[in-house]
């Protein structure tokens, strides 16, 4: 396993992914006890009329609370927050959450690029991105953009997704810091802000 | 990219030489908004971009209807046109005489799909829906009464979704790639320029409907806007947000009941 360089100001680990994602989150999420002073933010490729059934799914298989979206919520650590359909997810510089119903990037809405380029720009240092499984390129942009800010990257090893593309490309234009396994990614997080 | 900086002088700008006041929205947005514009414009400075916005009154407004978002669709949300077609109509029905206000129509689906709604609960004859938005160009396109012609699957899916029992394609016309509505649905539609940031309330409604608006502005011009609401709405009317809006942080509680989970709230005093 590689060496995991464990972040001690982290305030938010976003977590993007598109087809096989969930399958991966559904590895780590029930796994995860707590969340070491920081807020989980999942933004996941899904059909736009797929109003809550993420969200219940998680809700039922997580120990750590998840907390519905609405409009300028504010982002608390210890909790779970699910990009909700239909919506692009973004940050303010007041550390709330805020949302934008406008064009589809990338064919998709919730767009993770839009989610991680805005969520680098308030959180620059103490964020973490990690992307998972999928078959499109949304992602590596913002990856870039975490990166760029100072935060750290991860990206989901393809040989362990199920769609290895999405995964794959970030690999190749993003230069993650760490490529994990699902049982190192779960890993990971547990890790943060332990030191 | 733009600067937080530079979007502080575009927002001060724009309101010193137009007048209209870009300081309560939402910035996140906002910022990815302008940058969408300085970016398809094949921008590299900001002072050219903002010496453009400020010189040609022309280019303002392109930018202003860029900034805007105007992405909508017919039946958005199928489960609250289904509460709006159980629950809400045949209370409407009950009256004489219904108004309406779409505010932030965009290009005016969601309106059509009120009008198609109406008609089918037969009340479309004494109803008068009254579609607003802040920018002129969409209203055009509202009016019209065409949409493209790709969009029918998706909108025939949510429309039957939403419960409707027609053929939905009965109430369109379609043609070399657009599908233009009937002329009946859009003969108790009163289409016109309003700003919810700046502009009063201009009558009595049964209903109002401010779907994905709000998400742009900042908590203090959502309270505003929400009391411009609260102004123009009779007694028992309704007031109907996007899925992810309340009204929670911005009037007395007491004042309004909130239908279940929906975001539909009634008037109570």
């Amino acid at each position: 396993m590689e060496e995991i360089k464990i972040m001690s100001n982290c305030k938010v680990v976003i977590i993007g992914g598109s087809a096989g994602s969930l399958n991966a989150l559904m590895q780590i999420l029930p796994e995860l006890i707590k969340l070491n002073d920081f807020a989980l933010v999942i933004v996941l490729h899904r059909k736009s009329t797929d109003d809550q059934t993420l969200e219940d799914l998680i809700t039922l298989k997580s120990n750590i609370k998840v907390k519905a979206i609405e409009d300028k919520l504010p982002l608390l650590p210890g909790f779970i927050y699910i990009a909700p359909s239909n919506y692009h997810l973004l940050f303010e510089k007041e550390e709330i959450l805020a949302l934008d119903t406008s064009e589809k990037i990338n064919y998709s809405r919730p767009s993770i690029d839009v989610s991680f380029e805005s969520a680098a720009e308030v959180y620059g240092s103490s964020l973490i991105g990690i992307l998972l499984s999928g078959s499109n390129t949304d992602g590596t942009e913002g990856l870039k953009a975490i990166k760029a800010a100072g935060g750290t990257i991860a990206v989901q090893n393809p040989l362990s997704a199920e769609m290895p593309f999405m995964p794959n490309n970030a690999i190749l234009y993003s230069d993650p810091d760490l490529i994990l396994n699902i049982q190192e990614i779960l890993h990971f997080i547990a890790s943060v802000n332990t030191k | 990219m733009i600067e937080d900086i530079e979007l502080e002088t575009l927002i001060n700008e724009v309101y010193e030489y137009y007048g209209f006041d870009f300081g309560s929205y939402s910035k996140a947005s906002l910022k990815r908004r302008v940058n969408r514009v300085f970016q398809l414009d094949g921008f590299t400075h900001f002072h050219e971009f903002l010496s453009k916005v400020r010189s040609d009154p022309e280019y303002y407004k392109r930018m202003v209807d860029e900034i805007t978002v105007n992405v909508t669709e017919m039946f958005r949300d199928p489960a609250f046109y289904s509460v709006l077609r159980k629950q809400i109509l045949p209370l409407l029905g009950t009256k004489p005489f219904i108004r309406l206000w779409h505010a932030g129509c965009s290009t005016g689906e969601e309106v059509y799909s009120m009008a198609i709604m109406l008609k089918e609960a037969g009340l479309l004859h004494k109803s008068l829906i009254y579609a607003t938005d802040i920018n002129a160009t969409v209203l055009e396109t509202a009016k019209k009464g065409i949409f493209p012609l790709r969009m029918m699957k998706e909108y025939s899916q949510n429309y039957r979704d939403a419960g409707g029992q027609e053929d939905f394609s009965s109430y369109y016309t379609a043609n070399y790639g657009i599908a233009k509505f009937n002329g009946d649905l859009a003969e108790k539609m009163v289409f016109s320029q309003h700003n919810l940031v700046s502009d009063t309330s201009f009558n009595e409604f049964d209903m109002i409907l401010c779907r994905n608006v709000l998400i742009y502005f900042d908590a203090d011009l959502q309270k505003r806007v929400i009391n411009l609401f609260d102004e123009s709405l009779a007694v028992l009317g309704f007031l109907a947000l996007g899925t992810k809006e309340t009204i929670k942080y911005s009037i007395a509680p007491n004042k309004y009941k909130q239908l279940d989970k929906d975001k539909i709230w009634r008037k109570l005093k």
